[in-house]
């Protein structure tokens, strides 16, 4: 088995409400000097040893991103 | 006529769905997320709800549901299918319209009677209602804004695909206001807002959503 990340983003030019309200409730936290936030998704995936790198981007490219919102990295991680 | 109207694990208002196509003098046909075939309808309904918990994303695992292959393979050869609240997000997620929903602007779920501008009355399922002319109709969604590139919504906007815009105060952040949208051919609408909860005035708000479903009959006559 392998282990595999694929983190997902909201792509820079799309609102990101859920993140601007996690910064803007920082300094009411007491924490500063936060400039932006930006709130995504990690999903980590445990593969077997002969599902290939077209097969994962394919996975995250139609299922776990939504390439009109959002971009994406897919990554083999050591176990 | 007959109208298919999907129901998904989460589903809640195919209900109200229905009864909104027998309202309009059509029979209604319940089909479920696992069905192999659209059992002889003439047009397809995907109600609004919460498909699949909206886990991953809204309308994520729903556009691979059995009976959505062949919802896309239909509407490809012109079947009018319409998409209300989750069912929007369901066919933007399945690529029948173009752009995306995400999270309301200011977070909180919106759920009121919204005033909407009618942009285009020549699609499958806008014909009955004047161009310019404004309905009120329930909007209750938390991820209803309207999102795509630059480019899609140029296209968007010189193709008359927007169908309906939001009146006053943008309640979700859709970009350009936008509510509802049709395919290249008029055929697929998707919009946020629930027309099928204002088809009598004794249990909405108006019965201004009917004539969404009035239209269709006229569609499909005429087909």
């Amino acid at each position: 088995m392998a282990r595999v990340v694929v983190d997902v983003m909201p792509k820079p030019e799309i609102l990101d409400p859920q993140g601007q309200a996690v910064a803007n409730a920082l300094p009411r936290l007491g924490f500063d000097g936060i400039a932006s936030v930006r709130q995504g998704k990690h999903f980590e995936l445990e593969v077997a040893d002969d599902v290939d790198d077209a097969t994962l981007a394919k996975i995250a490219e139609t299922f776990l991103a939504n390439p009109v919102i959002e971009d994406w990295v897919v990554r083999r991680v050591d176990a | 006529m007959k109208v298919g109207v999907i129901t998904f694990p989460g589903t809640l208002d195919d209900v109200d769905a229905a009864r909104a196509v027998r309202y309009a003098g059509g029979e209604a046909v319940s089909l479920w997320h696992a069905d192999h075939d659209l059992k002889g309808v003439d047009a397809v309904i995907v109600p609004g709800g919460f498909s699949y918990g909206d886990y991953l994303r809204c309308g994520a695992i729903a556009r691979f549901a059995p009976v959505m292959q062949e919802v896309v393979e239909a509407a490809n050869k012109g079947m009018p299918v319409l998409g209300i609240c989750n069912g929007f997000q369901i066919l933007c997620e399945a690529h029948l319209l173009p752009g995306a929903l995400i999270r309301n602007h200011k977070l909180h779920f919106v759920c009121r009677d919204q005033w909407l501008k009618v942009e285009n009355n020549e699609t499958a399922w806008t014909t009955r209602y004047d161009k310019g002319a404004e309905v009120l109709v329930p909007l209750k969604s938390g991820e209803g804004g309207y999102q795509a590139d630059d480019e899609t919504l140029k296209e968007l906007e010189g193709e008359g695909r927007v169908v309906f815009r939001y009146v006053g105060d943008n309640p979700n952040g859709s970009r350009n206001g936008i509510a509802g949208i049709t395919s290249a051919n008029g055929r697929v609408v998707g919009l946020m807002p629930h027309p099928e909860h204002a088809i009598d005035a004794l249990t909405g708000p108006t019965d201004d959503g009917l004539g969404m479903f009035l239209s269709l009959l006229d569609a499909v006559v005429s087909a």
